[in-house]
């Protein structure tokens, strides 16, 4: 910050001369070489890699893992890794569009979720109802990861719980965390309390983010949440799973579900894959929750080791840390970047546009301000079917959150603007055009460009989320951190986004220099 | 010579001029005073091409504002408007050459020009760096007359040019401004609610009131041989007017 003020400064004694002139360029020279940077990235992908994607939890890492370095152990088609991408709703989307390949789900998700027919159980029932869909799965991989009802030990043994059943005696005082998709999936929340005759006070049940809900039972603020029963926090934090006794939850089995194009493209890869049906037992699987969890192991390390060491070679941990955070800096850059010029391109006009004709002005204020109430997760998942997985829905999503401060400052700015000034340049005998471009918009840049910052800080902390999507930045650290429950891998991501964030502050007090006209930058 | 020829303007429901004539000679100085709501904003505006009228013609040289390009009238009629209006992100220098520019007088010329109306208006170099907001009044005032100016127009038209200044420097800047209107040697067309002001920097008055003219004339003739009671009256409620015994009919 005091390098800025100094080179603030110098610029100010400089304005006076024909030095400030020289001031001037480099500043803009220095704004466009950034923008150059941020245009860098667009180039150089590898030409079509099997891609391997994965929900945004330790088990669907360590699965994505072990069918990666499956294939890359034994075949020569490269392999790219999705993993993280947020729920099975976008994991879907995901598979049909063919923004991945493969990844793993299990039965009773698809049954519930993909085809909503939850009577279909058996592996080979889903197999057929999948098949008009162009998708196809594999036999079970061998665990069954169903849903699962747990309380700490001291409660249970205070209460004298052993069954979901038990919960009634219970009920009135329960306090409850469940995970958004327990809650809303016909075979979770609802359908447990029909079939337990379960009467829960709906004042004591918290909507929580699943990975949030085991800090929260850890520190009693709540008394009982739902889990997976693989889940490896169920050993570190001393839970105890309610048996099922009425036989309620259905079976997950763990298998890889394909698009029919990817099988009969690389029937090879598909059958590398086929060959781990039936390898991993339950204990298998929640040791590997647990070497992630619990002594936070790297998932390809855990992925290496349970596939044998032949393997562990194709792990990805070659990458150095400082590497990993350039490289989600790209990721990072290119998204606020992208999402920065378009909101420049669009929203000035646009805000111009609404001073000028009235009507069409608030349509286009209520349409902005709209679209920054949508939350980014559900935005995200809208724009899934339209634009795929990975950067693209997160670079939409991103253009239309910094729509709204660009359009809404230009609005202000250009309305703000003295009408003297504009009848006086008519007088002058000036073009609609010039008046607009050497008086209008001068005049409102400093309004302006204080929109166009906040576009950006807000565009650097909402690119997080595009992790969600498979877009990478900053937020890949922090999704898989959150799922982890894992602090030191959050901030891997958290603190380079606030760095960025405070750079971005910076910069654009130095902008305000290059593009703020010196007559307004005095009295402000 | 500036010609405004029975000019009528109606705004919706309210008339705002009703046959308004005014004529200033080449060379001449004329003030068009009148109290708010008088008309003369209007006047103004019709004048500088900004609004159209309803009846009448305005003529420069015997040529109808209608037969030129909105840019032609603009560079033939120099504004100088209320307290300067001059753009606040430009310089002075900037304020002043902007137009110039847009037409695109080469460097050369711009400075040649710039610095002949800086002496003609008393302003140096180092002024005319500074923005608008570092400017006195009167500062303000001049470099507001040198863009007026700048284009060589055949009119140059002043709307309220002391309006918003100190009593003490108003005085000084009357003089200046009077021996400003005498070097550049132009037509002037003056707007003013002041009777003093239009009575020392004016050879003709035309006193505007509800849309109409009520009398056109010297300062003399207006004093002393009023068109009727309203310019009697408007005469009185203005103070500081020069003693009548001093004043030749």
């Amino acid at each position: 910050m005091r390098a800025l003020r100094i080179a603030g400064t110098v610029a100010h004694a400089a304005s006076r001369t024909a030095a400030g002139a020289a001031a001037r360029t480099i500043a803009r020279t220095a704004v466009m070489a950034l923008l150059g940077c941020l245009l860098v990235p667009a180039f150089g992908r590898a030409a079509e890699p099997i891609v391997i994607g994965g929900k945004i939890f330790t088990e669907s890492y360590i699965l994505g893992e072990i069918a990666a370095q499956s294939i890359a152990a034994h075949s020569s088609v490269p392999v790219e890794r999705k993993l993280g991408m947020g729920s099975t709703g976008i994991l879907f989307e995901a598979l049909k569009s063919g923004a991945i390949d493969v990844y793993a789900d299990y039965t009773g998700t698809l049954a519930e979720a993909i085809l909503k027919q939850p009577q279909l159980k058996s592996v080979d029932e889903i197999r057929r109802a999948l098949a008009p869909m162009d998708l196809v799965i594999s036999g079970p991989l061998g665990f069954n990861d169903t849903y699962a009802i747990a309380v700490k030990d001291s409660f249970a043994a205070q209460h004298q719980l052993h069954t979901i059943s038990d919960l009634r005696r219970v009920q009135s005082t329960l306090r409850a965390a469940f995970s958004y998709e327990f809650m809303d999936r016909k075979d979770g929340y609802t359908g447990m309390v029909d079939s337990y005759q379960l009467h829960f006070d709906p004042q004591k049940i918290s909507r929580m983010e699943h990975s949030l809900s085991f800090q929260a039972i850890a520190d009693d603020a709540v008394d009982v949440i739902d889990v997976y029963s693989t889940d490896a926090k169920i050993k570190k934090f001393n839970l105890r799973l309610l048996e099922d006794d009425r036989g309620y939850f259905p079976v997950y089995q763990a298998v890889w579900v394909a698009r029919k194009a990817f099988v009969e493209r690389y029937p090879q890869e598909w059958e590398i894959l086929r060959k781990l049906e039936g390898t991993i037992s339950e204990s298998a699987m929640q040791d590997m929750n647990a070497e992630a969890d619990i002594q936070k192991e790297s998932f390809g390390k855990i992925a290496a080791q349970f596939l044998g060491a032949a393997a562990g070679a194709a792990a990805p941990d070659a990458e150095s840390a400082t590497q990993k955070i350039w490289q989600r800096t790209r990721e990072h850059l290119w998204l606020v970047g992208v999402a920065l010029l378009f909101s420049l391109i669009v929203g000035i006009p646009l805000g111009v546009i609404a001073v000028r004709f009235h009507a069409a002005g608030q349509g286009i204020l209520i349409v902005s301000a709209l679209v920054q109430t949508v939350p980014s997760l559900a935005l995200l998942c809208f724009l899934i079917p339209l634009f795929g997985v990975g950067t693209k829905p997160a670079l939409a999503a991103l253009c239309l959150y910094s729509l709204l401060p660009v359009v809404l400052n230009t609005f202000t700015g250009v309305r703000g603007v003295d009408p003297l000034h504009v009848e006086n340049a008519r007088a002058f005998g000036m073009s609609r055009s010039q008046v607009l471009f050497r008086i209008v918009l001068p005049l409102a840049s400093p309004t302006m460009l204080a929109g166009i910052k906040t576009a950006t800080i807000v565009s650097i902390g909402t690119a997080t989320l595009a992790a969600l999507v498979g877009a990478g930045g900053y937020g890949a650290p922090i999704v898989s951190g959150l799922s982890l429950n894992d602090i030191p891998t959050i901030l891997t991501g958290a603190i380079p986004a606030a760095l960025m964030a405070l750079i971005a502050h910076g910069l654009f007090e130095l902008l305000g220099w290059a593009v703020i006209p010196a007559g307004l930058r005095k009295h402000q | 010579m500036l010609i405004l020829q029975s000019i009528s303007k109606t705004f919706e429901n309210r008339t705002a001029l009703t046959d308004v004539n005014l004529s200033v000679p080449r060379g001449a100085t004329h003030a068009l005073i009148g109290s708010s709501g008088s008309g003369k904003t209007t006047l103004l505006r019709i004048t500088l091409g900004l609004i159209p009228m309803d009846k009448g013609y305005v003529k420069l040289n015997e040529q109808a504002l209608s037969s030129f390009t909105p840019i032609q009238w603009a560079d033939r009629i120099g504004y100088v408007p209320q307290d300067g209006g001059l753009f606040p992100h430009l310089s002075g220098r900037n304020n002043v050459a902007l137009i110039a520019k847009l037409r695109g007088w080469d460097r050369a010329r711009i400075d040649t020009r710039i610095e002949e109306l800086g002496k003609l208006v008393d302003l140096d170099g180092g002024v005319l760096a500074q923005f608008p907001a570092e400017l006195s009044g009167g500062q303000k005032q001049r470099v507001a007359i040198m863009r007026a100016a700048m284009m060589d127009p055949d009119v140059m038209l002043l709307d309220e040019p002391m309006a918003a200044l100190d009593p003490l420097i108003r005085r000084s800047l009357q003089q200046e401004l009077k021996f400003i209107f005498q070097r550049l040697d132009k037509t002037v067309l003056l707007v003013t609610h002041d009777l003093g002001e239009a009575a020392y920097l004016a050879e003709q008055i035309t006193l505007l009131h509800d849309g109409k003219v009520m009398q056109s004339g010297s300062f003399g003739e207006l004093l002393h041989h009023p068109a009727d009671a309203f310019v009697t009256s408007f005469i009185n409620a203005q103070r500081g007017v020069p003693d009548a015994a001093t004043v030749a009919a």
